[in-house]
C-alpha cells in the first residue's frame, strides 16, 4: 500500500493513500469538527456529501480552505486545522445555517441532543450576523415520525440511511438553492410513501428535523386516570441502552432500575416484552418445525425459507416491495403485539378489568412499533391491543419529568405472570438473537434431545449478512441472517430467483438489530456504542438460569390455562396475523 | 395533484427511451430530457414509470426533476409565456412584468391556466438584451415590455389573432 507523508498542525503523520485529512487527523488525536459527515465503522455506512463546510482546514499552498472530511491527503501536504481563518470560516458557516433556522432550541424535541446546537456552542457563536428570509415548510406527521423540515440543514444523512443502507428510497434531496429540502417523491407525506418507519433517518438526523411522534403526554394522562389500569411492557433492547440517557456508560444493563422507575411512574404492573418473545418462539418455532418436517417428508408445496416477522419495518418493507413473497414470513405476530393480545384477554380476565379500562403501554427501541400498534388488524372493536408505544428516549423523558433519580434507584423485579422470561428472549434485541432463540427451542423439539450447548457463536456478530449451518442431529439446517433492509433485500432477491439455500432467515431492519433501533438513545455515529449494547444483551442471557423459551414456566402455564397448544386455533386467532399487498 | 392515466402507447414510448439509454440510472438526466421532449412535461405518473425502468427510487427522479428548472411537471399551455429574468431584463423591470402576468392570468410561475391556454415560466438571459425586458410567447419574442402591455399581449392570443406587428 502506498503511504503518504504529511504534517497536520506541524505533527508528521504517515497514512495510506486515499486517507482523508479528517481521518489522518483523528489518528493523531486532532479533532476537526464535522456536521454533515457521518461514518459508522464496521457497517460500511458513510455519508460525506461535503456540503456543510464546517470541517474546513488550511492547506499550505491552496488558496481556498479545504473540507477535511472529503479531501484526500497528498505527499508533503501541510495542514493547519485551527488557524483563525479556518475557525472564522467555520463560525460563518454555522451562522449562515442558523440564519435560516427556527430558533426553537428551548422547545425543540432534539434540544440537548442536537449536533447543530452543539456546534454553535462549540464554536462560541453568540450572534448571528446575517439576516435573511427563513424557509417555511409544512410539518408532516405520520403514525411514527414527524418531519419538521424547517429544521433541515441538508446534511443528507437521512438520505444515505434511507437509500444506501435501507434501500427503501423514500427520501431524496429535492428543489434547488434556498428551497432545497429532503423529502419523499412529489413531497407527499410520509404516510403515503413506501416508508417503513424503521426510523434510521431519525436516528442519524443531527437536528430536530426528524423526530418520533411523542406520546408521553397521552401516557401521563392515562396514568393519572383513576378508572384505568395501566400496564407496561419493555422490549429487550431498551435495558441495554436506557442508562445512556442518564449519563451511564454505553452497554450498562439497567433492567432492575428500569423496572423500579416504571413502578415509580405509577404503572400498575410492570411486565416484560421478553415474556412475549418466549411466546413468539413457541409459535414461530412450531411453525418452522411444521414446515420443515413437511419439507423433509417431500412435500413440494411447503414454503421455505421461513422468515422471522418480529420487525414491523421489515413487514412493511416486504408488503410494499416483495408482496409476491408474503406467504413466506412466519405468521407469528411480533412480541409487542402478542403481549398486547394476551394482556387484553388472558390477563384482563385474571384481574377482572374490562378491556376498555386496561391500557397497555410498551417501551420500545423502535419508532416502527408506533406504526405497528396502529395497524387496524391489531385492534378489537376499535380498541388497540397496544395503546401507546414509547421509544427508549421517550421513557427517559418520562423518568426525567417524574423527577426520578434514575442512577440511585434500587434494582427491582418484573411483576408476574407476564414478566418472567428466559435468556432466549432477551437476545431478541440484537441481530442474530431471534434465530438463536428459535434454534434453542426447535432443536430440542425436533431431535427430542437436550442441546449440547447453548451459545451459537456462529449466529452472532455484526456483519450485515451472515449464514450458518446448524446440525439438528444429522439434519443440516441452513440459516441466514440479515440486518439493515439493504441486506434483507439481497436475501429476498435470492428467494425470488429460486436460489435461496436457507431453511430459515432472520431479518431485522435496523443496523445491529433493535439495539440500533430508531428509538434508542442517539449514538451520534459511534458504532462502538452498538457493540457495547450487544455485549450487554448477551451477558443478560448468560446470567439467566433458564435460557430456552420452552422452559419458561409461565409460558407453559399460559398454554395450559388458556391457549391449549402452540399453533392451536386460539393461538392462531390471538397470536398470528396476515400480510397485505401494498405495492 | 390530479392523477392522470397514461396510455399504453405513452408508457411504451417512455420504456423505449429508457432502454435506448440501457436502463441505466446514471442516464436519468438524458432520459428525462428525451421524455420531456416527447411528452412536453413530466407528470408524477411518468416519473414513476421512469423510476421503475431505471431501477431507482421515485424520490430520486423527483429530486432531479425539481433540481433543474428546465424540467417541468406541468403541461405547457397552448401559449407558453416565458419572462426573461436575466440581469439586463431584471434591471429594466421584468419583475413587474412578471407580477402583472401573474395577476392577469391568476397563476404562479410554473403553472398553467385552468383552460390550458397559457402557462407561465421564467428564463435566464435569452440573448436579446438590447430588447430588455423580453417576454416570449412560444417562439415569438416581445421586446421592451411594460406592465401596461401585458393585458394586450394576453388579449391578442385569447382572440387567436397573435399579433404579427407587436414584436419590436
Ligand atoms: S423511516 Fe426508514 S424507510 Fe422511512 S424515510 Fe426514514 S429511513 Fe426511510
Ligand atoms: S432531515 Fe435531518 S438528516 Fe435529513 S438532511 Fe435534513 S438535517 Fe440532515
Ligand atoms: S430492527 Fe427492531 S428497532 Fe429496528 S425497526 Fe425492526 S423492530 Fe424496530
Ligand atoms: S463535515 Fe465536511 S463538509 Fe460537512
Ligand atoms: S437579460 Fe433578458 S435577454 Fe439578456
Amino acid at each position: 500500500m502506498e503511504m503518504i507523508n504529511l504534517t497536520i498542525d506541524n505533527k508528521p503523520v504517515v497514512v495510506p493513500y486515499g486517507t482523508t485529512i479528517l481521518k489522518a487527523a483523528s489518528g493523531i488525536g486532532i479533532d476537526i469538527p464535522t456536521l454533515c459527515y457521518m461514518k459508522l465503522d464496521d457497517m460500511n455506512i458513510e455519508n460525506k456529501p461535503g456540503g456543510c463546510r464546517v470541517c474546513v482546514v488550511e492547506v499550505k499552498g491552496r488558496r481556498n480552505l479545504s473540507p477535511a472530511c472529503c479531501t484526500e491527503v497528498t505527499e508533503g501536504m501541510e495542514v493547519e486545522t485551527h488557524t483563525i481563518r479556518a475557525v472564522n470560516a467555520r463560525r460563518t458557516v454555522v451562522e449562515l445555517i442558523l440564519s435560516d433556522h427556527p430558533a426553537d432550541c428551548l422547545i425543540c424535541a432534539k434540544s440537548g441532543n442536537c449536533d447543530l446546537q452543539d456546534m454553535a456552542h462549540h464554536l462560541g457563536v453568540r450572534k448571528i450576523h446575517y439576516e435573511g428570509e427563513k424557509s417555511m415548510y409544512r410539518e408532516d406527521t405520520s403514525p411514527a415520525i414527524i418531519r419538521e423540515i424547517d429544521k433541515c440543514i441538508m446534511c443528507r444523512r437521512c438520505e444515505t440511511m434511507c437509500n444506501d443502507v435501507q434501500t427503501v428510497g423514500v427520501l431524496s434531496a429535492v428543489n434547488r438553492g434556498f428551497h432545497a429540502v429532503v423529502a419523499p417523491a412529489f413531497e407527499m407525506n410520509l404516510d403515503h410513501s413506501v416508508c417503513t418507519y424503521c426510523g434510521q433517518c431519525v436516528a442519524v438526523c443531527p437536528t430536530g428535523a426528524l423526530t418520533e411522534v411523542d406520546e408521553t403526554g397521552a401516557v401521563i394522562r392515562a396514568l393519572s386516570d383513576p378508572t384505568k389500569t395501566v400496564i407496561v411492557q419493555t422490549a429487550p433492547a431498551v435495558r441495554a441502552a436506557l442508562g445512556e440517557e442518564f449519563g451511564m456508560e454505553a452497554g450498562t444493563l439497567v433492567t432492575g432500575k428500569m423496572v423500579a422507575a416504571l413502578r415509580r411512574l405509577g404503572f400498575n404492573y410492570v411486565f416484560d416484552t421478553d415474556f412475549a418473545a418466549d411466546l413468539t418462539i413457541m409459535e414461530e418455532g412450531t411453525e418452522l418445525l411444521t414446515r420443515l418436517s413437511a419439507f423433509i417428508a417431500g412435500d413440494k408445496k411447503v414454503k421455505l425459507p421461513i422468515l422471522t416477522s418480529c420487525c414491523p419495518a421489515w413487514v412493511k418493507f416486504f408488503e410494499h416491495s416483495f408482496p409476491e413473497l408474503k406467504d413466506i414470513p412466519s405468521t407469528a405476530r411480533s412480541p409487542q403485539q402478542m403481549f398486547g393480545s394476551i394482556a387484553k384477554t388472558y390477563f384482563a380476565d385474571k384481574i377482572e378489568v374490562k378491556r376498555e379500562n386496561l391500557v397497555v403501554v410498551s417501551i420500545m427501541p423502535c419508532v416502527a412499533k408506533k406504526y405497528e400498534s396502529s395497524r387496524p388488524e391489531f385492534s378489537v372493536n376499535g380498541n388497540p391491543d397496544v395503546d401507546f408505544a414509547l421509544t427508549t428516549r421517550e421513557l427517559a423523558r418520562l423518568i426525567k419529568l417524574g423527577n426520578i433519580d434514575f442512577k440511585a434507584l434500587p434494582n427491582e423485579d418484573f411483576d408476574q405472570p407476564l414478566g418472567e422470561s428466559t435468556g432466549a428472549a432477551v437476545i431478541f434485541g440484537t441481530t442474530g438473537g431471534v434465530i438463536e432463540a428459535a434454534v434453542r427451542t426447535a432443536y430440542e423439539i425436533f431431535t427430542g434431545k437436550p442441546l449440547p450447548r447453548l451459545d451459537f457463536e456462529e449466529l452472532r456478530g455484526m456483519d450485515g449478512l451472515r449464514k450458518a449451518t446448524i446440525d439438528f442431529n444429522g439434519t443440516p439446517i441452513h440459516i441466514g441472517i440479515a440486518h439493515g433492509l439493504g441486506n434483507a433485500r439481497k436475501l429476498l432477491e435470492e428467494i425470488q430467483a429460486g436460489k435461496s439455500e436457507f431453511h430459515a432467515i432472520e431479518i431485522m431492519s435496523c443496523p445491529g438489530g433493535c439495539i440500533g433501533g430508531g428509538g434508542q438513545p442517539y449514538h451520534h455515529g459511534d458504532a462502538e456504542i452498538l457493540k457495547k449494547r450487544q455485549r450487554a444483551i448477551y451477558s443478560e442471557d448468560t446470567n439467566k438460569t433458564i435460557r430456552k423459551s420452552h422452559e419458561n414456566p409461565y409460558i407453559t402455564k399460559l398454554y395450559e390455562e388458556f391457549l391449549g397448544a402452540p399453533n392451536s386455533e386460539k393461538s392462531h386467532h390471538l397470536l398470528h396475523t396476515k400480510y397485505f399487498d401494498r405495492s | 395533484m390530479p392523477g392522470i392515466k397514461l396510455s399504453e402507447k405513452t408508457i411504451g414510448q417512455i420504456k423505449t427511451i429508457c432502454s435506448d439509454f440501457g436502463n441505466q440510472g446514471s442516464e436519468l438526466i438524458n432520459v428525462l430530457h428525451q421524455v420531456q421532449g416527447k411528452l412536453g412535461y413530466l407528470p408524477a405518473e411518468v416519473q414513476e414509470v421512469i423510476a421503475k425502468e431505471l431501477n431507482i427510487s421515485v424520490a430520486k427522479v423527483y429530486g432531479v426533476v425539481t433540481f433543474y428548472s428546465y424540467f417541468t411537471m406541468i403541461p405547457l399551455g397552448e401559449f407558453p409565456i416565458s419572462i426573461c429574468m436575466g440581469t439586463a431584463c431584471y434591471v429594466r423591470g421584468s419583475e413587474q412584468v412578471l407580477a402583472e402576468f401573474k395577476r392577469q392570468l391568476k397563476v404562479e410561475v410554473g403553472q398553467s391556466t385552468p383552460d390550458g391556454q397559457f402557462s407561465l415560466n421564467c428564463l435566464r438571459c435569452v440573448g436579446a438584451c438590447g430588447l430588455a425586458p423580453v417576454v416570449m410567447v412560444g417562439e415569438k419574442v416581445f421586446g421592451r415590455v411594460s406592465p401596461q402591455m401585458v393585458k394586450n399581449i394576453i388579449a391578442d392570443y385569447k382572440e387567436g389573432t397573435a399579433g404579427e406587428a407587436k414584436s419590436a
